[in-house]
């Protein structure tokens, strides 16, 4: 049965007093995975460091099933935390490094070595007991750190931009391997990253925080397709805004012409953003119908060309497996669907 | 906490026992007791600090400061030279080097100072050597040029170590890319090597002009009993004269000097207090 | 070519002077007569005369006893004072605790000793407290060596990889239990370089020495400088030639563990 397992409330933060997490609210469900996703600064690293104990909040609550947390220390949280540098022990090997939360906690010898052995086999890195934490890769660094935290069996597992030293593809075999593990073990996974695509993959939900505050919380279909603001809609994979005016509900004006389009909801003629991703546009050489433009540039991407169309009002961004070359004419084509209107300035 | 007792004993410590007593010297610079030690007279005066400035004391003062700026001088004139010599020979025999620079310094300093006693007393191994091959004798001992020489011996590797080190540390690449815009040898080492070294001989100079300026057994050792520099000075007024308050006039005028020339040399160097003497 | 020659003789010179001084002291302990000018006749009974003369044994004796209690001592306070000012965020306060720790390094010895000196017997006067004697001459040395110990540690204190301290209380650990198994196994060489430097500094004292001690106890360097004014005594010699060995046999150490750090 599922439970808020953490809670936060008008959480705040001030460095120097400067505010870095500005009055947040959210909650977390046991045995999911939430990826708290924002730029660097955004104050999302602050906010799990809290969360952890590793900071102290200047004002708000943070909940841990129910009970006030604030002021108990991190050793005494059950929750443990896979960070960014990896903070492996250089002087203990790998054994040792697994077994130190277990040490503490006074387990016995037998215990220990099965519970690491588990561990090491969670993270495939099973016959690498001996060796010193110098002698092996990034990656598998990276596995140790993760193999030393969830063999404490914490209810709720933090991860500060762990995949962030790694390589694209080895992040993307992590990414996998750690919602594999997290669905596997049933904890809870707190992560941390600004790699929109990594949030996208790996999150039941998503949190997105921008400047100490939070902009959206949503599953990652609702943050790719229904951007609550201009902020998210930007983060969020690329888009298109433009400035438009709602001449009434389901219809937008902009591009000099008027669309129909799926909201509804704002007042007659209030100015709005658009906005439209590239990857559902689609472009025509047939240049009787739809919106007119020239072809500025076209760039390679391996996985689609991405091309800048300039019409007399805007500069529209195009992700096509279709190519078209520099100068052509084309049309511009969209539903309504894929049109997303929000309020200026969220 | 653990974490909040961490630093306690050291701050105690230093209070107690560097603080403190420093703020007595400045106490005793600024007070008299006329009437004996036990019955210091708390107000405020000048009266000894202006005594340093009588042309007496100025006088061993300023000689003070001319015999270490000339043995700083002869340091670096030949410590240079040495540290750019080690800094420039393969890795093996670098450590052995630098090994053999260091190891005088960790003797005994006093050993070292009676050791030209043995040398260049009037019938000393010097004089003795001197006579061997028919030159005449020669008094050193107990004059200026003595206790400069003391000075420079103690106190070379001081130079050496540093400037070595800055010498080291210089990346290569930047002679060769000298080289390849056309300088010439002097021109390396005048234009691209002697300025990047700077941060090593204001260190050097630092480390030799303080305890030069300061020494009293150099002084008492290689200038005799009579010989008088600012250690000396203030040896004779803590020990034997007694005037305590005088004593640490003298004191606070020495640190004050040796202060503000750390602090302009250190505009010159880039340098974190490295300990470069490891 | 020339110029290599010229620079190899130069090298030569130089460490011909800072070497002739030594060697002749050592060459002279074997020497039979006590006078200087001439080579009588190897002997080592200056070396038996030398463990004989009981002020001499004292003085070596006070000399390593105070090196190393006060070296260990050091140590403690020091490596402690590191980590507690590492730990500490950037404020006035931690600048104003490291700049005081760089004052005894900073003052010439002179200052130091005097100022330690009046303060002994000042407070002696009025508290009956901290007579001059081997105590005072602890606490001096204790004093003149915490600096070196902080400057040893703190560097390894910034090489700790970051985050390890939080990760162990992340896994469990008390700020204790942290500094036990993860902070002093990584800082653990900075520690013993910081104890050979005071240990080295202590051995080699005069100045300090000199002022704050009492109650007639000397140290090697107080016993040279008090024989030294009297005349040529070969027993020195003999001495000068066992430091000679000891402190390359030290050096010799500190070098390998520098080398394996």
């Amino acid at each position: 049965m599922s439970y808020q397992i953490i809670k936060v409330n008008n959480l705040v933060k001030k460095y120097d007093n400067e505010v870095v997490v500005d009055n947040i609210n959210f909650y977390v469900n046991s045995e999911e995975f939430v990826t708290i996703l924002g730029p660097s600064g955004c104050g999302k690293t602050t906010t799990l460091r809290m969360i952890g104990g590793f900071e102290v909040p200047d004002g708000g609550e943070i909940l841990f099933k129910d009970k006030r947390v604030n002021d108990i220390p991190s050793n005494k949280r059950d929750v443990n935390t896979v960070f960014q540098k990896y903070a492996l022990f250089p002087h203990l090997n790998i054994y040792e490094n697994i077994a130190f939360g277990l040490r503490i906690k006074k387990i016995k010898e037998s215990e220990i070595k099965n519970r690491v052995r588990e561990a090491l086999e969670m993270v495939r890195l099973v016959g690498y007991e001996k060796r010193s934490i110098n002698a092996i890769s990034g990656g598998q660094q990276q596995r140790v750190a993760i193999a030393r935290a969830i063999v404490n069996k914490p209810k709720v597992l933090l991860l500060d931009e762990p995949l962030g030293a790694l390589d694209l593809k080895l992040r993307k075999t992590m990414q996998i391997e750690l919602k594999r593990m997290q669905q596997q073990l049933g904890i809870t996974f707190i992560y941390v990253t600004h790699d929109q695509e990594e949030a996208l993959t790996m999150s039941d939900t998503i949190i997105v925080m921008n400047d100490g505050k939070i902009q959206q919380i949503g599953t990652p279909i609702d943050i790719y397709n229904e951007p609550e603001n201009a902020f998210v809609a930007d983060f969020i994979g690329e888009s298109n805004i433009f400035d438009g005016v709602m001449k009434e509900d389901y219809k937008i004006f902009f591009e000099n012409g008027t669309f129909e389009c799926v909201d509804s909801g704002f007042n007659k003629n209030e100015n709005v953003d658009v906005v439209i991703r590239p990857e559902d546009i689609n472009l025509s050489s047939n240049i009787d119908d739809g919106i007119l433009g020239k072809v500025k540039s076209v760039i390679f991407k391996g996985v689609h060309y991405e091309m800048v169309v300039e019409t007399n009002f805007n500069k529209w961004l195009i992700h096509s497996t279709k190519c078209f070359k520099i100068g052509e004419k084309v049309s511009i084509f969209f539903t309504p669907e894929d049109i997303h209107i929000m309020r200026k300035g969220e | 906490m653990f974490g909040k007792i961490l630093d306690k004993p050291f701050i105690f410590w230093s209070v107690l026992f560097t603080l403190i007593p420093l703020c007595l010297i400045v106490f005793f610079c600024f007070t008299t007791s006329p009437f004996g030690l036990d019955q210091v007279d708390y107000s405020f005066s000048l009266e000894n600090l202006q005594k340093v400035f009588e042309p007496m004391y100025m006088k061993i003062m300023l000689k003070s400061f001319q015999l270490a700026l000339i043995a700083t001088v002869i340091c670096l004139l030949l410590g240079y030279p040495l540290a750019y010599k080690i800094a420039n020979t393969s890795m093996k025999w670098q450590q052995v080097m630098v090994m053999l620079v260091v190891v005088p310094m960790w003797m005994n300093f006093l050993l070292r100072t009676y050791a030209w006693l043995l040398i260049l007393g009037t019938n000393g191994y010097f004089n003795m050597f001197l006579d061997f091959i028919g030159l005449p004798k020669i008094e050193i001992l107990f004059t200026d040029a003595a206790v400069v020489l003391g000075m420079v011996y103690n106190f070379l590797p001081f130079m050496v170590l540093p400037i070595f080190t800055v010498l080291r540390k210089m990346d290569n690449k930047l002679v060769d890319a000298a080289r390849d815009l056309g300088a010439t040898d002097s021109v390396i080492f005048r234009r691209i090597i002697f300025p990047l070294s700077i941060p090593g001989i204001v260190s050097g100079v630092s480390m030799v002009f303080m305890p030069a300026a300061s020494t009293f057994v150099i002084s008492s050792l290689l200038g005799g009993g009579q010989y008088m520099l600012i250690g000396n000075l203030i040896e004779e007024q803590f020990m034997r004269i007694g005037d305590w308050h005088f004593g640490s006039a003298l004191s606070i005028i020495l640190m004050v000097f040796i202060l503000i020339s750390m602090i302009i040399m250190n505009k010159y160097d880039s340098d974190e207090g490295s300990s470069g003497l490891w | 070519m020339v110029k290599k020659h010229i620079s190899r003789i130069y090298t030569g010179l130089i460490f011909f002077f800072l070497y002739a001084p030594i060697f002749i002291l050592i060459l002279f302990s074997f020497n039979e007569k006590k006078n200087l000018t001439k080579i009588s006749g190897f002997t080592l009974k200056w070396y038996f005369e030398l463990f004989k003369d009981r002020q001499i044994m004292q003085a070596i004796y006070y000399t390593f006893i105070i090196a190393i209690i006060a070296s260990i001592i050091a140590t403690i306070i020091g490596t402690l004072a590191a980590i507690g000012l590492h730990n500490r965020k950037k404020s006035k306060r931690k600048t104003a605790l490291l700049t005081i720790n760089k004052i005894p390094m900073m003052s010439p010895d002179i200052v130091t000793a005097i100022a330690l000196m009046s303060f002994f017997i000042y407070i002696n006067q009025k508290f009956s407290f901290f007579e001059l004697g081997f105590g005072t001459l602890l606490i001096a040395h204790i004093t003149f060596n915490i600096p070196y110990v902080i400057l040893s540690v703190m560097p390894k204190l910034k090489q700790m990889p970051l985050n390890t301290v939080e990760a162990a209380m992340d896994l469990g650990a008390s700020q204790f239990y942290a500094f036990r198994k993860v902070v002093l196994p990584e800082i653990f060489p900075g520690i013993i370089t910081g104890l050979l430097i005071a240990f080295t500094m202590s051995i080699d004292d005069f100045v300090i020495s000199f002022f704050t001690t009492g109650h007639g106890i000397s140290n090697i360097s107080i016993l040279v400088f008090s024989s030294a004014r009297v005349g040529i005594n070969p027993k020195i010699n003999a001495l000068s030639t066992l430091l000679f060995i000891t402190v390359m046999f030290l050096l010799i150490l500190i070098n390998k563990r520098t080398k394996k750090v």
